[in-house]
């Protein structure tokens, strides 16, 4: 029997110190023992919860393994692993030491029984990944990690002012429903949405996760999204509201993502698009519903990795992530190609691929409970995944035409971690069961059914031909070198272009007044040095008789003011 | 290898492109027949319309397609658009330095 029960977080965080100090392939190894480690660990610990005795009596639960927490810790445990063997070829330190933080922090948040040790994993969360964005060393890398920096850490703010206020009403900060009634409620909710991205508090993740290390991104991808779906999925299921926020992420972001460039930020708004469709399953409430985003966020973590993964590749080989930069990659890197093709028609939800078996979920459970609208634009969501990740990302980067590149393929640990990624994508595809026997509620649900497979069979083949019909007709947009304005024009262009205007009214403000006080100085001074000069007025000598007059005036108006 | 030198690659010739099409088009043939041949149960009364699936598909991505080209006309700027003003603020706080 296992005697020791360490909280999942404290591997993570030992690895990392560990791999502060070793070198070579003994780094290596530990960085790969550490998630095998971990999830034997977690098998060994199960259900249950750890205290932890701190200050002013107040008891933290550091560890609260139910069958939600557990299957997120499992699929951060898989996760963890993917991308460390991804990231193996890797020598900076910097990021080996931040990814396995951010890691444990992930895994930290998920445990986290009490509203207090969540925060203090939402907040650790920020602070660890922020390195893999600036580990990419350039200044735009710089300036994105920055702005996604803030916008985590105000997020965690709220959710602190969140707690504050919910402590007034309740004796305990257990984590569990917490729902939209009253101030902290809606703190809370705002803290969790700007982590899920939420729509215009979305932009963070579009802004910096293609800014990020070609490594870095499928460590992103995988954690911070997903503790927020947690955490809505554990405080705030079946609220309403989260169905139609969700229905608007799945649908708003497909739009960028056609006109994107960078296809790595195809995929960033692709990732909002995608957990659109676990918000709204969050916020249909149903037992199928909530089994149904959480069965998309464990399949979501591997497709989204492994196209991540297979980008990632094209970056580190090529040096380039523009549509319009690449192509014709298929020649010469044909096994990432198709490992990138399976992450397409996983994400796609083709039938056999893991996203088949969980997004139906969520599209049968919004449908039984006659949301008809929201199951519209989930159905419109799921042909426009298909356009610009299914067929968008492949198309672009590795046919479409010649870019004359002649890449060869990534190195093969990328391509073990890729092969890993895929094969789950295929497995959890065929035996859907393997997923759904550990979903937080027991059910009986089968995605292979004639009418389900058909329908998506024939909305898929029906967007690929669209996109046939469009590229053939010349209406296709093409790759543009360009940005493309989002929600952060406000606070990238708007508020500094108003900072510095008002600044630069204030500079001038300041140079008029200094210039006229100077003015009025000089003239001052003139006036003193005429009234002091021979001939000045200050300077004469006047009469007894008159000075006695002036006198005897002054005391009069004195004595009549008196009196008044 | 220069590309010049290299056997063409699978899908430079049209021939091979247009067998992917055809498989394409084939497909969408055969999904129209099992939709015309076989009853299929629906939950909404939306889907008992002919070809809903399919049509709302291709309808579907022809209006995201031309709507996105669409607001490229307000959205798109040039690729440096933010990095300038960025650079211009980072000059004026660190004196012209780099960063």
């Amino acid at each position: 029997m296992w005697q020791f029960s360490v909280p999942p977080f404290a591997i993570f965080y030992i690895a990392a110190l560990l791999v502060l100090v070793l070198r070579g392939r003994l780094c290596s190894s530990v960085m790969v023992a550490t998630p095998i480690l971990g999830a034997i660990n977690l098998w060994a610990m199960g259900e249950g919860t750890i205290l932890f005795q701190g200050a002013a009596n107040f008891e933290f639960v550091i560890y609260h393994g139910d069958r939600l927490s557990l299957l997120f810790g499992y699929l951060f445990h898989l996760a963890g692993l993917i991308a460390i063997l991804y990231a193996l070829h890797v020598k900076d330190r910097l990021q080996q030491v931040a990814s396995l933080l951010y890691a444990g922090s992930a895994l930290g948040a998920v445990f986290a029984g009490d509203l207090i040790t969540l925060f203090v994993f939402w907040e650790l969360l920020a602070l660890t990944s922020v390195f893999l964005i600036w580990a990419r060393r350039t200044n735009r890398a710089y300036h994105a990690g920055m702005r996604y920096l803030m916008i985590q850490i105000c997020s965690g703010l709220l959710l602190l002012a969140g707690i504050v206020v919910y402590s007034r009403y309740s004796d305990s900060l257990r984590f569990d429903q917490i729902g939209l009634e009253g101030l902290h409620g809606w703190l809370i909710f705002i803290a969790f949405g700007i982590k899920c991205a939420f729509p215009l508090l979305h932009n963070w993740l579009t802004d910096a996760y293609p800014e990020s290390t070609p490594t870095g991104a499928v460590f992103l991808s995988a954690f911070t999204t997903k503790v927020a779906v947690y955490a809505l999925a554990r405080g705030y299921p079946g609220t309403e509201l989260l169905i139609y926020i969700g229905a608007a992420m799945t649908c708003f972001p497909i739009f960028f993502a056609v006109i994107e460039n960078d296809l790595r930020r195809v995929l960033a708004y692709s990732l909002v698009n995608q957990l659109g469709f676990m918000v709204v399953g969050i916020g249909v409430g149903t037992a199928l519903a909530i089994n149904g985003a959480v069965a998309h966020a464990f399949t979501d973590v591997i497709f989204k990795g492994l196209l991540f993964m297979s980008m990632g590749a094209v970056l580190h080989v090529t040096g380039r992530m523009n549509g319009s930069d690449l192509g014709g990659l298929y020649k010469t890197m044909p096994k990432t190609t198709v490992l990138c093709i399976i992450g397409a028609a996983s994400i796609s939800a083709f039938p056999l691929f893991s996203g088949f078996v969980s997004k139906s979920m969520i599209m049968s459970a919004a449908i039984s409970e006659n949301y008809s609208w929201v199951w519209l634009m989930l159905l419109f969501a799921s042909a426009g995944v298909f356009h610009h990740a299914g067929i968008k990302i492949p198309y672009f980067a590795f046919f479409a035409h010649d870019s004359g590149i002649r890449a060869k393929e990534p190195p093969v640990n990328m391509l073990i971690a890729m092969t890993i990624a895929a094969a789950l994508c295929i497995g959890i595809g065929v035996f859907p069961d393997l997923l759904y026997r550990h979903l937080p509620f027991d059910m009986d649900y089968s995605a292979y059914d004639m009418t389900h497979v058909l329908a998506q069979t024939q909305l898929l083949f029906f967007s690929a031909l669209a996109f046939v019909w469009l590229n053939r007709r010349g209406l296709y947009p093409p790759e543009l070198r360009s940005v493309n304005l989002d929600g952060e024009w406000l606070y990238r262009r708007a508020a500094p272009a108003l900072w510095w205007r008002c600044y630069g009214s204030w500079q001038r403000l300041l140079e008029i007044l200094t210039k006229e006080f100077r003015r009025g100085q000089r003239t001052l001074s003139r006036r003193f040095d005429s009234a002091f000069s021979e001939q000045g007025v200050l300077s004469q000598s006047a009469s007894t008789g008159s000075i006695a007059a002036w006198m005897l005036a002054f005391l009069l108006v004195l004595i009549l003011l008196w009196s008044a | 290898m220069k590309p010049s030198e290299e056997k063409p690659g699978l899908f430079d010739s049209e021939k091979n492109i247009q067998r992917v099409l055809y498989l394409l088009y084939g497909g969408c043939a055969v999904l129209l027949v099992i939709e015309i041949l076989y009853r299929r149960h629906s939950y909404h009364p939306w889907e008992n319309l002919l070809a809903f699936y399919p049509l709302y598909g291709f309808l579907g991505c022809v209006v995201l397609v031309l709507i996105a080209k669409w607001m490229r006309r307000f959205l798109m700027r040039d690729e440096a658009y933010y990095d300038r003003l960025e650079q211009s603020a980072d000059d004026r706080k660190y004196g012209g330095g780099a960063k």
